[in-house]
């Protein structure tokens, strides 16, 4: 009969329960007391992140320089997509209508969000129910909100159903078929849907301004524009940094949108980069024009976020 | 000597009205999907229906086959819950790794990810598919996961590791001088105290991935998964003018996000405040 004696038992004898497993004393400068985790936790991270972003970016910028159609044999072509591109009335209007989206939604979405944030900021005795309410737009799909405004800009829709109420039968359209208004259909869906978290992003700063300042200025006899102008604006301005910045960007790439409202017509007159990036790639396969269109539309991404970093790193370096 | 008064009464109704006229589309979404068909064409649009009728609703969910509205309910709860899933998992132990380790390669990961949060998706989709479709990771929801999970790692590591550098670590060293291993410091000390950081990440991640539209267009387009989007964006294209039949599929598609919603609504606030600072 053999005895075998558990390590456990005899160290009940020395050492409490609770610290039955305390490793054996480190050997001096070997390591520090604690390694956080094992280097390779981050492994599979940085494999994705290079993958997905680093590696697929390069390779995308390099199709946008060949005329691969996703099958068979391609070639380099040098500049001949972009010449193509910028020789294209259909890609020019594309670029156009992609800056327009983006520039007219991102100054009606702050101007609207600002005024929403000033309203509600002090006082109000419903602001969070409030709050609330003008944020639920921006968690719902764009492409479900899309077709509640496509039922709104209808020919037969409340619209112009409003429009003919009030006597201005004149103004009545078909909106998303119009090739002036229906850009503006699609600019009102995406304003409409984005204004609530341009409105969250200036509450965040206006609750930084404290109450006793503003009073202050008022008691010096600043007026309402005074205050807003010299107070608060200075305030804001990181969140002003901010609510540009990142409308700029998320609006630069409006497709769902588009998609479901007017699907890019009536005969291009809402087409923007991105959905002739998918339209040139994914329907047609021209993978090398797809790649060249999806090239500029980073590229004009890049300098814009590049742009608003240098502007609010200026404006920082100014104030400090 | 800023007090509630007359003015500021004033002011509270005004922003109501204009509240509730800007939030009219969600009452015109809601009366036009409880119509029956023969009353959507026939009656003002913003009337509310005669009688409640959930036909549309009924004939949506009732819908078969593997394109089916229902299919890619399970299709994007699947795909949502996956994705989220791996981006806590992997940016979680890289952020910790990341955050906690002091070491050049560290911080130039670190910049890595943080160069990848800015650069714009667009141009990396074509080779992406691409690579997708030749490795058989296309048209199905582990090949979605994956591409998900790739896309916003950069974003789930930059809150993990915002959230870590917060965190003292006197709670793993306590951990460790009691015997515990880095793993299980982490698994069990760490892991439960993230929870804030793992809600933003779920919030931001659940919500983008669930609402996508171009990226499910692309890699699922044409095959028999489908997310709910894209299976809406097909059965609306089929559908002229029922619109009570294009809103049920609307509100479905829009309830499990507005209930959850509903009972985080500070957390979804701050969340997308506060995240997409980054």
């Amino acid at each position: 009969m053999t005895v075998t004696i558990d390590e456990s038992s005899t160290r009940t004898l020395t050492v409490p329960p609770e610290a039955w497993n305390t490793p054996p004393p480190r050997k001096r400068g070997k390591k520090p007391l604690i390694s956080f985790g094992h280097w390779w936790w981050a492994l599979p991270a940085v494999v994705l992140v290079i993958a997905v972003h680093y590696v697929a970016t390069l390779t995308g910028g390099f199709f946008a320089f060949t005329d691969w159609t996703g099958l068979g044999d391609w070639s380099f072509i040098g500049l001949d997509n972009f010449e193509r591109i910028f020789q294209d009335p259909l890609m020019l209007g594309a670029v156009g209508n992609t800056l327009f989206l983006a520039f007219a939604s991102v100054i009606l979405t702050n101007v609207v969000g600002l005024l929403f944030a000033l309203a509600i900021n002090r006082m109000l005795k419903s602001r969070y129910i409030l709050r609330t309410l003008l944020f639920m737009p921006v968690v719902l799909s764009p492409l479900a909100v899309a077709y509640v405004w496509k039922f709104i800009f209808q020919f037969d829709g409340p619209l112009n159903g409003f429009l003919g109420l009030i006597g201005l039968e004149g103004m009545q359209k078909v909106w998303l078929a119009d090739p002036t208004w229906s850009i503006w259909a699609i600019l009102i869906t995406v304003v409409w849907q984005q204004t609530g978290f341009t409105m969250v992003i200036y509450l965040a700063g206006l609750a930084s301004v404290p109450i006793e300042v503003e009073e202050a200025a008022a008691l010096d006899g600043a007026g309402v524009w005074q205050r807003f102008r010299y107070v608060i604006v200075p305030a804001i301005r990181p969140s002003i940094a901010i609510a540009t910045t990142l409308g700029i960007i998320q609006s630069l790439r409006i497709f769902d949108q588009i998609l479901a409202l007017t699907g890019g017509g009536p005969a291009g007159a809402t087409e923007t980069l991105a959905t002739q990036v998918y339209k040139q790639a994914f329907s047609l396969g021209q993978f090398g024009f797809g790649s060249a269109l999806a090239l500029v539309l980073t590229v004009i991404i890049l300098a814009f976020a590049i742009l608003q970093q240098y502007l609010t790193r200026d404006r920082d370096a100014g104030k400090a | 000597m800023f007090r509630y008064t007359k003015a500021t009464a004033v002011r509270e109704v005004l922003v109501w009205i204009v509240t509730i006229i800007g939030l009219l589309p969600f009452y015109l979404l809601v009366v036009t999907a409880l119509k029956p068909d023969e009353e959507v064409l026939t009656t003002s649009a913003v009337a509310p229906p005669s009688t409640i009728d959930f036909g549309a609703f009924v004939e949506v969910l009732t819908t078969t086959g593997r394109n089916s509205i229902p299919m890619s309910i399970l299709n994007s709860v699947i795909i949502t819950a996956g994705a989220i899933f791996g981006l806590v998992l992997l940016g979680s132990v890289a952020a910790y790794v990341i955050a906690r380790r002091t070491r050049a390669w560290t911080n130039l990961t670190y910049y890595l990810v943080l160069i990848a949060i800015i650069l714009p998706a667009q141009l990396g989709t074509v080779p992406l598919y691409i690579g997708a479709r030749s490795v058989g990771l296309t048209g199905n929801a582990l090949g979605m996961i994956l591409l998900w999970i790739g896309i916003l790692l950069p974003l789930s590591v930059f809150l993990y590791a915002s959230f870590f550098r917060g965190l003292t670590t006197e709670y793993e060293e306590a951990a460790v001088i009691d015997g515990a291993s880095p793993t299980q410091a982490f698994f069990r000390v760490v892991l439960p105290l993230m929870s804030p950081a793992t809600g933003t990440v779920a919030i931001l991640a659940g919500l983008i991935v669930w609402n996508d539209f171009f990226n499910s267009l692309i890699f699922l387009g044409g095959s028999e998964t489908q997310t709910l989007p894209v299976a809406m964006y097909t059965y609306v294209g089929g559908l002229v003018s029922a619109w009570n039949k294009i809103f049920a599929v609307v509100i479905i598609s829009m309830v499990p996000i507005l209930l959850f919603y509903m009972f985080a609504q500070k957390r979804f606030i701050q969340g997308f405040a506060g995240g997409l600072k980054g």
